[in-house]
């Protein structure tokens, strides 16, 4: 049990690994439930990727988005214009996309984490629209037509997609290993008393600069990586996919699974993923349905989302 | 000296908070800086630790011009803080609060503290037995692994000085420590600054309105009124200075 306990990370993710495995060979997970586990893992190491900076570090970041988006046509033109064997050139275009969105994030941050209040939510929020349009401007990102042709993991057609989605299981894995990791590290301690107390943290000798912009950074690195990911698994890349409404979902998913619970947001990132597709209609209305369910989540503002046990409704319906 | 405040003032908008300041604190010294309500005390200790950075005059700390350095790195060089208004690191446990005090000293880097190998399991082991041995001073052990805010307002007080200890320092500045306890409790604290002083070997700068404790336990006394100092000295003289008087009595 307590062998159980302390492994219980690695032990699920063998089993969920096993259980993708099989559902494949039982023929129970087609090519499209495929290509929305997919998009669940991607969402899965933005959600959590973004609560680093959100939930542990206390910056709202508004422009994750556009970390996603510089990793993705990263990615994208590396794969393109650069002559490697395939084994070297996934990893080499990775790579490059969360170091470009690194750059870019210490560009943003350095100017705006140094001040205090809303600036960072301003000035991200911009970032992420600028991208967007510079995406939109440039020859090279295939500009408002698209990106298309990118290469995808595999060149047998046949186990493309599968391959595909276990590379992005091993991916979104990794993530959460190094995020949940990093957070229980001194530097995480550290990135936690900012939330909490930006001057006592000075105070203690932190210098606060440095955490933050690592907070930050590392959160636009997985951003990056996700985006490359997304790059080869969809084939196709629209510069309109990356705006205002994706960051605000990742931050939603960040919200709903509750600031600075990683478990939390990967179980958001999965029923946010899931959601619109059950519901065939529901794609147009899905920002209207995301504000809601911020507000509720607002208003039941619990660390711990209480609303999900039985105890609240207990409470509140039957007067305790 | 291990402090020396030279001429030290600062003006806000047009209101000149502290001006033409001068101050020591020796090795093994607990000074006492005492003044009426907005006479500029914590304004003091804001410029020792770089919250602000003075207008005029200089800072030597430990033989070194630490005048307009940055907070973290005036921490990192000896100088300790409470607040007067308790900042604690709220939503972390009371052992937390205290281990990232220590942080500075560690050297596991990032990539070691995410796969856990070189000296993180070495480091955090050592940490752990630190950060104990400390919150046992303060009698909060116990209490380790609660929410630093869910901890007893005294007690709050108390991982705060816990926690500035952490960083190491030589020179501790304790603002208002006894405000809000009970007579009882701020015998307990006078007690523990006494133990603190001699077990740490820090020399302690404490801002205190309650008279007993700054008679009893400071050396020496600074007395500020509006920004300016107006007496400093043994305790006896202090208490019957006219100006000191004077001033304590809004005259
Ligand atoms: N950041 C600031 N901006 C403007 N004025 C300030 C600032 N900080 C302090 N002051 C002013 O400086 C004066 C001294 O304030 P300070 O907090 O140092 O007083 P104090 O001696 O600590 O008082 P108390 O005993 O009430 O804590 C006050 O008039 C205060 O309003
Ligand atoms: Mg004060």
């Amino acid at each position: 049990m307590a062998f159980y306990k302390k492994q219980f990370g690695l032990i699920s993710a063998a089993v969920i690994l096993i259980l993708l495995v099989l559902f494949r060979y039982l023929g129970i997970i087609d090519d499209y439930y495929i290509t929305i586990i997919d998009l669940v893992f991607i969402n899965i190491i933005l959600a959590v990727s973004l609560n680093l900076t959100i939930g542990f570090l206390g910056q709202l970041a508004l422009g994750n988005a556009g970390f996603m988006a510089i990793g993705a046509y990263t990615s994208a033109i590396l794969t393109t214009y650069l002559k490697l064997p395939p084994i070297l050139l996934f990893p080499v275009a990775v790579l490059c996309s969360g170091v470009l969105a690194v750059l870019s994030s210490l560009i943003v941050g350095i100017p705006s984490l140094r001040l205090k209040g809303d600036y960072l939510a301003i000035i991200t929020l911009g970032f992420g629209e600028i991208i967007k349009n510079i995406i939109t401007g440039l020859k090279i990102t295939g500009g408002a037509r698209g990106y298309k042709g990118i290469m995808n993991y595999n060149t047998d057609f046949e186990t493309n997609a599968y391959v595909n989605m276990i590379v992005l299981y091993l991916f979104a894995g990794l993530t959460v290993f190094v995020i949940s990791n990093f957070t229980k590290s001194r530097h995480g301690r550290v990135i936690k008393s900012i939330r909490d107390n930006e001057i006592a943290s000075e105070a203690s000798g932190v210098n606060i600069m440095y955490y933050k912009l690592l907070g930050f950074s590392m959160s636009a690195f997985f951003a990056g990586v996700a985006g490359s990911l997304y790059a080869h698994h969809n084939g196709i890349l629209a510069a309109n996919k990356f705006d205002f409404n994706y960051s605000i979902e990742m931050v939603i998913m960040v919200v709903l699974g509750g600031m600075g619970n990683i478990k939390g947001s990967i179980a958001a990132a999965i029923f946010l993923t899931f959601l619109p597709q059950l519901l065939s209609s529901f794609s147009d209305k899905r920002m209207l349905f995301y504000s809601i369910l911020l507000i509720i989540v607002m208003l039941v503002k619990n660390k711990n989302y209480p609303f999900l046990k039985i105890d609240f409704y207990k409470k509140r319906l039957l007067g305790r | 000296m291990l402090l020396e405040v030279n001429d030290i003032g600062i003006t806000f908008g047009g209101l000149r908070a502290v001006m033409g300041f001068n101050m020591g604190v020796d090795k093994d010294e607990i000074v006492g800086l005492i003044g009426p309500n907005g006479a500029g005390k914590t304004t003091v200790f804001n410029l020792l630790t770089g919250v602000y950075t003075p207008t005029e005059g200089k800072i030597i700390f430990d033989q070194k011009d630490i005048t307009g350095k940055k907070t973290n790195v005036i921490n990192n060089l000896g100088i300790a803080r409470t607040f007067q208004n308790i900042r604690l690191f709220k939503s972390m446990s009371v052992i937390d609060n205290v281990k990232v005090a220590y942080n500075q000293n560690m050297k596991y880097n990032e990539l070691q503290g995410v796969f856990k190998f070189g000296l993180y399991k070495k480091e955090e082991a050592e940490l752990h037995e630190k950060a104990l041995n400390l919150l046992d001073v303060f009698g909060l052990k116990g209490e380790a692994e609660e929410n630093a805010g869910n901890l007893p307002y005294g007690k709050q007080r108390k991982l705060e000085i816990a926690r500035a200890l952490g960083t190491g320092p030589k020179l501790l500045l304790l603002d208002e420590p006894a405000a809000g306890m009970n007579p009882s409790e701020t015998a307990e604290l006078m007690e523990i600054i006494r133990l603190v002083k001699d077990k740490f070997r820090v020399s302690i700068l404490l801002i205190e309105h309650d008279m007993s404790l700054v008679m009893n336990i400071c050396e020496r006394l600074y007395v500020l009124d509006y920004g300016s100092l107006i007496a400093s000295g043994p305790p006896e003289e202090i208490k019957n200075n006219q100006d000191v008087i004077s001033a304590y009595l809004g005259e």
